[in-house]
């Protein structure tokens, strides 16, 4: 079994990485970090670059968590690649960091949240940041 | 002095409330097209061309001008802080730029740059206004012969100068030269390439032709090549120099500047050439060689100096000789013609006003350039964060509507889709869109000369060589042409160790091994003069 966490280089990606990683712990299962970016800016800041990845690298081996790190570039959003991986991979549990957001912001911007709360096939945990 | 109080009335013109506004929405949409990479201000133009038809001939001038500075100003902003150079003129200062920016010195390489730009800028527009009223002087005394030979000279040259390949400038040429022959021949009226199509015989509208290849062709290739791994803008705070840096940039500014205006006034010189000299001049004269590759600011300041110096010189030859050596400069040009104004030695004469307010527009918008990039070049890079799709569609429905707006003719959307289909196909094969872009537009007006020239000569192709101006042209197109060849020669008789694989050196005869020894000088040597 896997737990899949949905990561950004934000507070609420990293309150909802850490999450994921005392999850994993206790179950003793496979943590599987997803980072994507639909890829049509030039620049995205919600992508994570080398260095970042590697902090993370080091912090699950550190910690001995069985880790898996993906980075897809497909064009989908980030809703709909963290729960192909959930999909894919069996998921038992899904990890989110969840951001303040307005209900018109919600109307106008969609929520990448919602979509995973929703769709999910397995219970989804969501965190927010401190 | 006539100079001077042309260029203050020209200030006065460029200084109503109007044509201010006009140059700082100019210099707004130059500077976001230059940080975009793949837009840049020869799209931008011709997409507004026909969106401004119904202003002043001054007022859309004063506002290209300023897209086409704000252009140069921007480009740098992505060179030094994505590594990703917005424009083909700050390729070079990605180099040494965004090694600066890696090593925490981003806000000084945006200074050196924006600053650089400025006084280049500032120079270059004066030495404009100086050079472009002699020039005229000169250019009035040219007949026929003489104008056909160097436009010759600028079509050859911009193929056979820039551009990876020789044969692919050509190409681009020959498929330019083709789409302006289109229409009906001015001296005989006979229907050329019109294929029996009755709204071909006016001949393709610049517009459209522009719009198609610029605009259609860089959305079709974007869009075939969306997706690709974002990136992070390093960042950075307000852009700002020490002493030292100062110190160290104002004479790179100033040989930049010699580099860059001389270069951007010759046919075929354009920005991308004295960037590079100016870099490797840099590179050779610093007092700190251990810098260069790990972020030199003076790779930054002579190269961002240069490409705006050329961006000033451009303006010489096209608002003397009506001569574009670039594809904004062209696009310009065509912008001249669809109001009517005959560019050539008689504009300053018969546009005066027009012509010494956009000058004096390149000075105020040079200085507003300055205010808006110092300050606020981290707020520009966040343009990058623009998702493509929506960007290319407002591009793809700006360009339609333009396409259509010019003759209300369907009929023109078509060739918009055609030409873009022949954009993206270039852009695909590695055909160099500036050869084209000159072609369609210098094609007619060279052909006009020709045939003047002939008339003249009652058919005589003697009569293309009756003026001294003329064969001297020639000689250099000549050159041009052949210096490769010769370039090529000069290589294979001397046997250099440093290129020649085995196979080579032993097919060579013995008798040239003693001149081997003292080769690995020459070979450096060659290497420095050919950056």
């Amino acid at each position: 079994m896997t737990i899949v966490v949905g990561y950004v280089p934000t507070p609420e990606g990293e309150a909802a990485l850490t999450q994921a990683i005392a999850e994993a712990k206790k179950s003793n299962e496979t943590l599987l970090v997803i980072n994507s970016s639909k890829g049509d800016a030039l620049v995205d800041n919600r992508y994570a670059q080398g260095p970042d990845i590697q902090s993370i690298e080091e912090r699950l081996a550190d910690q001995g968590i069985q880790h898996i790190i993906k980075q897809p570039v497909r064009g989908h959003d980030a809703a709909a690649e963290v729960l192909d991986a959930a999909d894919e991979n069996d998921a038992s549990l899904i990890v989110i960091g969840l951001r303040r957001r307005s209900p018109v912001g919600k109307l106008i911007m969609g929520s990448v949240s919602q979509r995973i709360l929703l769709e999910a096939d397995c219970p989804v945990l969501a965190v927010k940041a401190d | 002095m006539d100079v001077w109080s042309s260029l203050m009335d020209g200030f006065a013109t460029a200084l109503t409330p109007m044509n201010l506004l006009f140059a700082v929405i100019g210099v707004l949409l130059g500077t976001a097209v230059g940080v975009l990479p793949g837009l840049g201000p020869a799209m931008t133009v011709a997409l507004l061309l026909p969106v401004t038809a119904a202003l002043e001939p001054t007022s859309a001038f004063i506002m290209f001008a300023g897209i086409y500075y704000g252009g140069m100003f921007g480009g740098s902003t992505t060179s030094i802080l994505l590594n990703t150079p917005g424009e083909s003129s700050s390729v070079v200062t990605a180099i040494e730029g965004n090694k600066m920016a890696k090593a925490g010195r981003a806000a000084q390489a945006l200074a050196t740059a924006a600053i650089g730009s400025f006084i280049a800028g500032t120079i270059g527009t004066a030495l404009l206004a100086v050079f472009a009223p002699i020039v005229v002087q000169f250019a009035v005394s040219l007949g026929a012969p003489s104008y056909f030979a160097i436009m010759v000279l600028a079509l050859l040259a911009v193929t056979a100068v820039l551009g990876s390949s020789r044969l692919r400038g050509f190409a681009s040429l020959a498929l330019g030269l083709a789409i302006g022959l289109v229409g009906i021949d001015s001296v005989t009226g006979q229907r050329r390439l019109t294929f029996g199509q009755p709204l071909l015989v006016d001949g393709l509208d610049i517009v459209v032709v522009a719009v198609a290849i610029f605009a259609v062709g860089e959305a079709l290739w974007v869009a075939a090549h969306l997706r690709r791994t974002p990136l992070h803008v390093i960042p950075v705070g307000r852009p700002w120099m020490g002493k030292k840096d100062w110190g160290r940039s104002w004479k790179p500014w100033l040989r930049g500047t010699a580099f860059g205006f001389p270069f951007g006034a010759l046919p075929a010189g354009g920005a991308e050439i004295p960037t590079f000299l100016s870099y490797v001049t840099e590179k050779r004269l610093t007092k700190h060689p251990e810098e260069f590759g790990k972020g030199a600011i003076e790779g930054v300041a002579g190269p961002e100096a240069a490409n705006n110096a050329a961006a000033a010189g451009t303006m010489t030859p096209l608002l003397a000789l009506g001569l574009p050596t670039n594809a904004t400069a062209a696009v310009m040009l065509a912008a001249f013609t669809s109001y009517g104004i005959q560019p050539g030695p008689q504009l300053f004469s018969s546009q005066g006003p027009l012509v010494w307010a956009l000058i004096a527009s390149l000075f105020i918008g040079n200085f507003l350039l300055l205010l808006i990039n110092l300050p606020l070049a981290p707020v520009w890079a966040k343009l990058l964060q623009l998702p493509r799709p929506y960007l290319y569609a407002g591009i793809l429905f700006f360009a339609t509507l333009g396409a259509y707006s010019v003759n209300l003719q369907a009929f023109d959307l078509v060739i918009l889709l055609v030409l873009g289909a022949l954009g993206f196909m270039m852009r695909r094969f590695g055909l160099p869109v500036l050869p084209l872009i000159l072609g369609v537009i210098l094609g007619p007006r060279i052909e006009g000369q020709l045939r003047k020239t002939l008339q003249l000569s009652a058919g005589d192709p003697a009569g293309l060589f009756s003026e001294p101006i003329a064969i001297v042209v020639y000689i250099i197109v000549a050159i041009i042409l052949v210096w490769p060849f010769i370039f090529k020669l000069i290589r294979r008789n001397r046997p250099v160790a440093a290129f020649t694989g085995p196979s080579e050196q032993s097919a060579r005869s013995e008798a040239e091994s003693p001149a081997q020894a003292g080769d690995p000088t020459t070979t450096t040597h060659q290497k420095q003069e050919k950056p």
